[in-house]
């Protein structure tokens, strides 16, 4: 029984600990802004509705041929992307950081170029070659 | 979207008869009219069915060796991936090389999505990813499309692709990726920067001028008063797509 109870004490001692040190050192997602001046809305708009916004943006953009609207995915790379990686993904990339510690799956970089002024290299031929 | 005004476009191309011009904008109720005279050319204004972009692709013109278009859609585009089969690469654009057996006549031509006015993809698309923009454009909207691959047997004129792999290289302005079907866009990022598409560019640069790119619709346009003067053709005319794209020479 005593041992039990000292078992429990020290469960629960080591359970006080953890938390502690979690409060301490909540993980937090690597949010880096290399760009500098200003966003187009203010950072709590955009935390809570960027996708909204860049939703929106591309059907009208896209069906309605509407151009130069503030919400642009291009924008967005181009002041996001690191400027190490060139990218907005990666590791401490800055929407693949906050997206892999929210755990919300985003699909735009599967079609939308992730690296800012990417210049497409020259065809290479197969794909254009005559038939 | 854009019904109310096709047949006035279709008369002032001279397919359909003067009268149902007439007859095609009294049907426009006037107050409709006035909000779209008001937002053309406005900042941030979308595009109008007041515009048709269409291409006139001189045959006489076009170089059997030739294949600038081509290179020039590819890179535009940024379709610069290589495929294990060739017969799965992307074609946007592509090069057909055609004999009249009896008299061994040869042409040479590019042939690309036709932008038609009744789009056969269109109708067939079950989630709606294909579509019309109403300047006459037609668009996969891959935000949309779940690459079933419909409309690639519903066009008449095998412009259409399906992405087989994963890409990387995309040009920023040029989203494509795998899975889904994609097709000439007539370079809409350049058209609504009023530049011309590329593979016009290319054909010019090439000292072929092959190929004019214009709006139909408009009255004083190069490709408008071509198409007045000479004798064009629609490819598959028979199906009553009304094209946007013609030839000259075939
Ligand atoms: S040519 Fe084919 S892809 Fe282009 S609009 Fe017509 S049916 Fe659709
Ligand atoms: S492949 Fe995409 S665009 Fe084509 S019919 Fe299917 S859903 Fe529509």
């Amino acid at each position: 029984m005593v041992r039990l109870l000292a078992l429990m004490a020290f469960l629960i001692m080591g359970a006080v600990a953890s938390l502690a040190a979690h409060a301490a050192g909540v993980p937090k997602p690597m949010v880096k802004v290399e760009g500098s001046g200003q966003c187009v809305a203010a950072t709590e708009e955009m935390r809570l509705n960027h996708m909204n916004m860049l939703g929106h943006q591309r059907d009208r953009t896209l069906r309605q041929g509407i151009r130069g609207e503030k919400a642009s995915l291009i924008g967005c790379v181009n002041c996001h992307a690191s400027k190490t990686t060139g990218s907005v993904l990666g590791k401490d990339g800055f929407c693949e950081s906050c997206h892999s510690f929210a755990a919300v799956k985003v699909d735009c970089w599967q079609c939308h170029q992730p690296k800012a002024g990417h210049k497409t290299a020259g065809a290479n031929g197969a794909a254009g070659a005559k038939q | 979207m854009t019904e109310p005004n096709d047949k006035s476009r279709r008369g002032f191309l001279g397919v359909a008869a003067v009268g149902a011009a007439g007859l095609g904008v009294a049907a426009i109720a006037p107050g409709f009219h006035l909000i779209e005279v008001s937002q053309a050319g406005a900042p941030g204004a979308g595009v109008s069915n007041k515009v048709r972009w269409g291409m006139l692709i001189d045959t006489t013109k076009c170089a059997s060796d030739c294949n600038a278009c081509v290179k020039a859609c590819n890179t535009e585009n940024g379709i610069t991936e290589t495929v294990k089969d060739p017969r799965q690469g992307s074609q946007w654009i592509r090069k057909l090389d055609l004999k009249d057996p009896k008299s061994g006549l040869t042409h040479s031509l590019p042939m690309l999505c036709q932008h038609c006015e009744h789009p056969p993809c269109v109708d067939v698309c079950p989630t709606g990813a294909s579509m019309k923009r109403a300047d006459g454009i037609v668009l996969v909207d891959r935000h949309t499309c779940i690459g079933c691959r419909y409309c690639m047997l519903a066009c008449p004129y095998k412009a259409r692709s399906f992405v087989h792999i994963p890409l990387t290289e995309q040009n920023p302005e040029v989203p494509r990726g795998q899975g889904c079907v994609e097709s000439c866009t007539f370079c809409v990022q350049r058209v609504d920067k009023g530049q011309i598409p590329a593979c016009v560019e290319a054909c010019a640069n090439a000292e072929h001028n092959a190929m004019l790119f214009g709006d139909l619709n408009d009255p004083n346009s190069e490709i408008a008063q071509r198409v007045a003067q000479v004798k064009t053709t629609q490819v598959r005319a028979d199906l009553k797509l009304n094209v946007g794209v013609r030839y000259q020479g075939i």
